[in-house]
């Protein structure tokens, strides 16, 4: 009995396995993008084909006017959303890769301490910090300002960023660190020089998180802004659907372009993203 | 010669690393200590600034009745707990309460069993398999304002695919008003929620099903154990510390739930879709009642700290069991 068991773990093949998971996966994962698809398809058609009962689940008569309409007004938004997005980058890796390094070689005592506490900040709610992020931003002429959405938008960044990196870079062996004393440097040195060249696809992955988070960020821009001098992509889609609420394919046509950068991004950084994610949850 | 004894008993080896970090720095002398210290100088400016601060702002306003009048004389009198007592005894906060109820456990639970599913697919070898994984995190990349967006248009009265398809399978009633019906409202919200929220939970548990070894299953089968067998007696008892994090997670991350409902219903009709968290940016922002408003933000706070608190508990105890 034994030896025929061993036989069946060797020999043993299930041909008919892979092809029905294919089939399983593509299904699933159809039914999971079909709204994404539905954004795209319906953002081709025009105003009678949108409206139509039936509703066409393959647009026949393909069009850009939505999207011509759409970048006629959303361009200056997605301007300032690129803008925000990058101040948000450049001002959590400014913070987060100092700090990600220091908590992963430097033995300070209260970096248990440090850890936890960025934890916990990941779980305060948006919603309990826009109230005084209002009241607060309001007293120091804040509001309405590139300034006070990149601040208010790098909380979302700061601290996943420093626990991304921490864990990147603490695979790289201070070692190297101690090479470059040897050659005469001094911390900050070796740091610059030697860390960082080895830590871009840590630096990648964080800035990447960053840029996401501030590119979706509703709630801040909604809080923040009390006028429409400067108004993120994500904000002026909630206004436009309120203005427009009827208008679906140019709806759908400012949907893409807001959706845009995320599938780009995912595309061509998809390695990071997973790294990132489990590293960040489970290492974290 | 250093005193300071390790705490968890560490060997011989990792007291020799210790040692000769402490002779590093003790070599180079204090001014190596304040260099290091400037690495992560800005981030702990940074947390209290941005967190800590504002935090303790929000509870100083809590205590104050800080409305529109307060915000433009700059007075705000103290008032002690009356607006958690206001919002407590607000008829609306019941209902809130039992949406946000719903809504969490309506999404956590689909969303958690949803990605088990799939990241077991997943686990196979099959071809496509890198392809479709990652096109799973597409829905979880976007920004939230499209996807409710979208889902606001696929549950629209008029002409939402999803209205057109129940109806011409005859299970309801054509142009049903699902995001302007109470209770239907929030279903509509609550499912958007678990389509968002499952590649999440998908990547999470497929990267713990990875991490375990292939050798508990082969011997399984060498004891004659099929498939629903070897998952249940070796891959949920193996994966427990990831769904709890997931799980942890998954009420912490929908507690904050706001851009969906929001854009989606608005919290209606008439609060009917209003959970706590969009209904704290009501009595803000809306009725511009801040000092309620931060009382209820404060409150969701607590709830998600002691969610974490539950979470931290509830591991040391499973590790106990497996010690």
């Amino acid at each position: 009995m034994q030896i025929q068991g061993q036989y069946r773990s060797k020999t043993y093949t299930r041909p008919r396995v892979p092809i029905v998971a294919t089939i399983a996966g593509v299904v699933a994962t159809a039914l999971m993008l079909f709204p994404l698809y539905w954004m795209i398809a319906n953002s081709l058609e025009t105003n009678q084909e949108i409206f139509s009962i039936p509703v066409s689940l393959i647009p026949t008569s393909v069009t850009l006017t939505p999207y011509a309409t759409a970048l006629a007004t959303q361009i200056p938004h997605l301007i300032t959303s690129i803008i925000v997005a990058l101040g948000t980058v450049i001002v959590s890796l400014l913070i987060a890769l100092p700090a990600g390094y220091a908590l992963a070689h430097f033995h300070f005592r209260i970096t248990v301490i440090i850890v936890f506490c960025l934890l916990l900040t990941q779980m305060i709610p948006t919603v309990t910090l826009s109230t005084p992020f209002f009241l607060i931003f309001n007293k120091l002429g804040l509001l309405n300002s590139y300034g006070g959405l990149i601040l208010a938008d790098t909380t979302y960044a700061v601290p996943f960023d420093i626990l991304i990196l921490r864990a990147f870079l603490s695979s790289i062996p201070y070692e190297l660190v101690e090479a470059a004393f040897v050659d005469g440097s001094d911390e900050w040195g070796a740091f610059l020089r030697v860390i960082m060249p080895l830590s871009i696809p840590g630096i990648v992955t964080a800035g990447l998180f960053a840029f996401l988070f501030a590119w979706g960020d509703f709630l801040y821009a909604l809080t923040i802004t009390t006028t429409n001098q400067i108004e993120p992509i994500s904000l002026s889609i909630y206004t436009y659907l309120g203005q427009f609420s009827s208008q679906w394919n140019d709806l759908m046509a400012v949907a893409t372009l807001a959706a845009i950068p995320a599938a780009i991004l995912l595309i061509a950084f998809q390695r990071y993203i997973t790294a990132g994610l489990t590293s960040g949850a489970l290492k974290g | 010669m250093s005193t300071k004894t390790s705490v968890s008993g560490s060997t011989v080896v990792s007291r020799e690393k210790k040692r000769a970090a402490a002779m590093r720095t003790q070599r180079s002398g204090l001014r190596a200590r304040w260099v290091r210290w400037t690495f992560l100088l800005p981030a702990i400016l940074y947390i209290l600034l941005f967190y800590g601060y504002p935090l303790y702002y929000s509870f100083s306003v809590s205590f104050e009745r800080y409305d529109l009048q307060a915000e433009i004389t700059g007075m705000a009198p103290f008032v002690g707990l009356t607006n958690y007592l206001t919002v407590f005894h607000n008829p609306v906060f019941q209902s809130v309460a039992l949406h946000t109820l719903f809504f969490t456990m309506g999404s956590i639970i689909p969303q958690f069993v949803i990605g088990l599913a799939l990241a077991v697919l997943f686990t196979h070898r099959f071809p496509l398999n890198r392809l479709l994984r990652s096109l799973f995190l597409l829905p979880w990349l976007l920004p939230l304002v499209v996807s409710a967006t979208i889902w606001r248009w696929l549950f629209d009265q008029t002409n939402g695919i999803i209205d057109q398809l129940l109806t011409g399978m005859h299970l309801v009633p054509a142009h049903f008003g699902w995001l302007t019906t109470p209770v239907w409202a929030l279903v509509a919200v609550t499912i958007a929620n678990i389509w968002i929220g499952i590649p999440f939970n998908m990547v999470i548990i497929y990267s713990g099903l990875q991490s375990i070894a292939r050798e508990f299953y082969e011997a399984a089968a060498i004891d004659g154990a099929n498939g629903w067998q070897a998952f249940r007696y070796i891959t949920l008892p193996l994966l427990e510390p990831v769904i709890g994090i997931v799980l942890m997670l998954g009420l912490i991350y929908t507690l904050k739930v706001f851009d969906i409902i929001y854009v989606m219903t608005g919290g209606g009709p008439a609060n009917a879709s209003q959970t706590l968290a969009t209904w704290s940016y009501n009595l803000s922002f809306s009725q511009q009642l801040f000092g309620q408003g931060a009382a209820l933000g404060n409150v969701i706070l607590l709830i998600a700290l002691a969610v974490a608190v539950v979470y931290v508990w509830w591991s040391g105890h499973t590790a106990k069991t497996y010690a």
